[in-house]
């Protein structure tokens, strides 16, 4: 192994991770809020790389508008998601609302077999995304590049709100203690669409991302990375974002070094994602940067 | 002689000490409680004496026996046995079924004998329907067999919780405030009931309890709690007229 | 009508009836007397299904836990079934690129044992699962086992010595009646009715209802799960085997994680914790989808394509299902009940057939 390739795989590695961050955020901020897998994640990530596809390539949107449209149209979409799937189960048993999480990512996923077919799209070539850099000796392309740099910045945005800001005030306190939170008079719908919006909006971007780095959009694209982004989420600490884009970060580099050192392995890439959930919930259930909850008896 | 010792038990959880030091030994036969202001720790001592906490310092021992951070169900199998604040039946079960459950800590049967319905295993099921069906009938609860627990009236969920942790054959009965929302006649009636299941079953009774009325008349020892520590213990009366008793229930008169 | 019901004679006749109406059905449809090969395959995998859902019913419907590995524990039973009973002689032919196993290579099993052999080691494979995962709250638990079930397919597509990867195993001896797969569901469903009727059962139920009241029972709740879980994994196994031997072949797609999604929406159909439900719900919902292929066919009204109608419909109609299902009727058909002639005979003289109950406390 040359020091080159090693470079280029840990690029690689750091660049995957970034984008799986991106949707262990949403993960992580829709657990944390209403404790629930939204399942439905996953597929909302599928239907904004098809959002993109036809941005373009049908309505011929330069990228730049495209990238603004696609993120409102997901959003929109996200919280469609949560009026219709989640909302009206809001008081029912745990597991319902489980089945309909399910349910709506079956239909998401099926909806757009439907409509768009099973055969792959191309995703579009934006070309200041695609272009190839030469850092030294390696060559990345500007999506790989900036893709961390992303990540850390939407980051930022979503500490931000979450920190600094009147509604991200309500939401930290929704986590905490939902009955109480809503006795204090806190609009839990505003929370939970605010979660949704977010979660959507980097869904999005990371949508935009993945499809400049593997550019094939089908149907059910969004099912593997879904899983992949909640047990990141998990990995990091359940409800926090920060531990989240830890997660991601740690789970993508770990895939990339499984492929580079272990090539004979490359078969159970999907498999090591699952075994690190296992391993961290036996040995740190709370996660890296979880903190612990006692349960009231 | 005790039959539960809590020996310098501390409890915390993060920064927050709940229960702190504490010493207790119920003896055996009798009917005690503990008592205390909201938030002493009362109901986080019940957690660490049934395991459902494992407490930061300290040992609980139950016949002598060290049972400290032991799990819940293994120490209902050792004779201990306890109700829940707010009332945790199998709700959507029957009344038959919440009593049936609460004797399967007790099965000698495996699941293969009794899926195949084993002569031994049908054996021990039919003594068990008749044992639960005794219990019902000495607690007035059986003409209330077949109904949905959930469906019954409040005071007798409180009355089938506890006829539930009595199935386990329970030396020792913890209740969590049994008389939490009951009005003074219903209360009157649990303060006979809980007397006369004493005395029936030859149980030592260990409460936590708010309605003073009640932890007066029928405690033979009272415990209180405050801030997580014990600051008095003794007969109702001794408690009763004990100044710091009294400071933690009206707050102290600040002037300085 | 109300004192026929009482009567237990008749309730043993009107048993008896049906007995011997399903029988004779059963006798017509599997001596070709009626039906065709499509009718007796759609049958046979609705009793199949019943099998599985049932089993599924038994770990998310009556223990409460909420479980997607069923597919993966079923991809275990076919797989035994297929690797033990093809005959020696055709195996060459069929692991013509990677060679089978040596050892495995050598033996052949009877169906029946390779059956039982396949539900054993998917009930292993789940106590296995079950040490680690079962120790997590509920909501981990759907995604660790989700996640195991993938593991499985991938591990079955990568171990092509023994599995032959993702080619998958033809030529799979087939059952020659329709007794194989209806007397093997009614045996395996008797046994789980069986065990969710005993005390053993009944802590399941209580675990359901409540886990931190269960334990201040004295029900360890670990080894009630396990055992649950194990259990439902052995019956999910015994369902993929009848599989094999339906379809004469495996591959690993066959057990893409999405399946279970089938028999999810089986018991929320017939109502989690209903036995009877689950069973109804197979064949209406097996059957069904067969009914909804029509809406993958193109369809032309009046010379007028319908352009709706295309490849895929069929799927996004069972998604839509299971979420109107889940929204509106989440208590199935029978909710936590098991179906009676009393409840029969009530709903057909019009009274309310299911007194509304509150939700089963599935925390």
């Amino acid at each position: 192994m040359t020091s080159e390739l090693l470079l280029q795989q840990l690029a690689n590695g750091i660049s995957l991770g970034s984008l799986y961050a991106l949707l262990a955020i949403g993960y992580t901020m829709v657990y944390g809020i209403l404790r629930l897998i939204n399942f439905a994640h996953g597929d909302i990530f599928m239907m904004a790389a098809y959002f993109m596809v036809f941005s373009i390539v049908t309505f011929r949107l330069p990228w730049y508008i495209a990238i603004v449209v696609v993120i409102i149209v997901t959003i929109a979409l996200g919280v469609l998601l949560e009026k219709t799937a989640y909302k009206p189960l809001r008081n029912a048993p745990r597991m319902s609302i489980m089945i309909s999480a399910i349910g709506a990512s079956f239909l998401l996923e099926n909806l757009a077999t439907y409509l768009f077919t099973g055969v792959p799209r191309g995703f579009p070539d934006i070309r200041i995304l695609t272009t190839t850099v030469e850092l030294g000796s390696l060559s990345l392309t500007v999506a790989t590049l900036i893709t961390p740099f992303v990540t850390l910045i939407l980051l930022y945005v979503v500490l931000f709100i979450t920190n600094k800001t009147k509604i991200g005030m309500a939401m930290r306190a929704v986590s905490k203690d939902f009955e109480t939170a809503k006795l204090m008079g806190i609009n839990i719908n505003q929370v939970i669409s605010t979660t949704f919006v977010i979660g959507s909006a980097l869904a999005a971007v990371g949508a935009i991302l993945w499809g400049s780095r593997y550019p094939s959009v089908m149907p059910l694209m969004g099912v593997m990375p879904g899983l992949k982004c909640f047990i990141a989420a998990v990995l990091g600490g359940i409800g926090n974002a920060t531990g989240a884009v830890l997660g991601g970060f740690i789970l993508g580099m770990a895939e990339i070094m499984l492929i580079t050192f272990l090539p004979s392995l490359t078969g159970y890439r999907d498999a090591m994602a699952f075994v690190i959930l296992i391993v961290v919930l036996l040995v740190k259930p709370t996660g890296l940067l979880g903190e612990k909850v006692t349960d009231k008896v | 002689m005790s039959i539960l010792k809590i020996n310098n038990v501390t409890m915390q959880f993060g920064g927050v000490t709940a229960v702190n030091n504490l010493n207790i030994e119920v003896q055996e036969g009798k009917i005690e409680a503990l008592i205390g202001p909201n938030g002493a720790g009362k109901t986080t001592a019940f957690n660490v004496i049934t395991g459902v906490y494992s407490p930061t310092k300290g040992n609980v021992y139950y016949k002598d026996e060290n049972i400290t951070g032991i799990t819940p169900d293994k120490i209902t199998k050792k004779g201990i046995a306890r109700t829940f604040q707010n009332i945790r039946l199998f709700k959507n079960l029957t009344v038959f079924d919440n009593i049936l459950i609460a004797n399967h800590l007790r099965i000698n049967s495996n699941f293969v004998s009794s899926t195949l319905r084993m002569p031994w295993s049908n054996k021990e099921e039919r003594l068990m329907r008749e044992k639960s069906e005794m219990l019902l009938d000495k607690l007035d609860l059986l003409r209330l067999k077949n109904e949905i627990a959930h469906s019954l009236p409040y005071g007798e969920q409180r009355k089938l919780e506890i006829a539930r942790a009595l199935a386990t054959d329970a030396d020792l009965l913890l209740l969590d405030e049994p008389a939490a929302g009951m009005n003074p006649s219903e209360t009157m009636e649990l303060s006979s009931f809980i007397h006369n299941i004493r005395d029936e079953f030859k149980l030592t009774i260990f409460m936590i309890e708010h309605h003073m009325d009640l932890v007066m008349e029928i405690s033979e020892k009272i415990y209180v709690l405050d801030f997580g520590q014990l600051i008095a213990e003794g007969t109702a009366n001794e408690v009763k007229n004990d100044q710091r008793v009294i400071e933690a229930y009206l707050g102290v008169e600040e002037d300085a | 009508m109300m004192d026929k019901l009482n009567d237990k004679k008749s309730k043993l006749f009107l048993n008896l009836l049906l007995i011997a109406v399903f029988a004779a059905i059963l006798i017509l449809l599997d001596t070709k007397t009626i039906g065709d090969a499509y009718v007796r395959r759609i049958l046979n995998l609705s009793a199949i299904y019943a099998i599985v859902s049932v089993s599924m019913n038994l770990v998310n419907g009556f223990t409460g836990l909420f479980s997607l590995g069923q597919a993966g524990f079923m991809a275990i039973g076919a797989y035994t079934v297929a690797i033990f009973t093809v005959p020696l002689e055709a195996r060459a032919k069929i692991f013509y690129i990677i060679p089978q196993n040596p050892v495995l290579a050598q033996i052949e099993l009877p169906f029946v044992i390779a059956l039982i052999l396949g539900g054993l080691l998917a009930a292993l494979v789940a106590v296995l699962i079950g040490m680690p995962v079962l120790r997590l709250k509920s909501d981990y638990l759907a995604i660790a086992t989700l996640g195991f079930s993938e593991i499985i397919r991938i591990v079955f597509t990568n171990i092509k010595s023994i599995t032959n990867g993702a080619l998958g195993i033809k030529n799979i001896p087939i059952m020659p009646t329709m007794w194989v797969f209806f007397g093997v569901a009614i045996i395996s469903i008797g046994l789980m009715w069986l065990l969710i009727n005993s005390s053993y059962g009944r802590a399941f139920k209580a675990i359901r209802e409540d886990e931190v009241a269960a334990e201040a029972m004295g029900i360890n709740l670990f080894k009630h799960k396990v055992m649950s879980f194990s259990i439902g994994a052995f019956f999910a196994g015994i369902g993929g085997g009848l599989l094999a031997t339906l379809f004469a072949t495996v591959d690993p797609n066959q057990f893409y994680f999405p399946v279970t999604y089938n028999f999810l929406l089986i018991i929320v159909l017939g109502g989690m914790g209903s036995i009877s439900g689950t069973i109804i719900a197979s064949f209406v919902v097996t059957i069904g989808l067969e009914i909804l292929r029509f809406f993958d066919e193109p369809l032309a009204l009046f010379g007028v394509n319908i352009p709706l109608f295309r490849p895929g419909l069929r799927m996004v109609v069972f998604s839509i299902l299971l979420m109107v299902l889940v929204l509106f009727f989440r208590n199935g058909l029978l909710g936590q009940k098991e179906l009676s002639w009393k409840l029969v005979f009530d709903w057909l003289s019009g009274k309310k057939p299911i007194k509304k109950t509150d939700e089963g406390g599935a925390a």
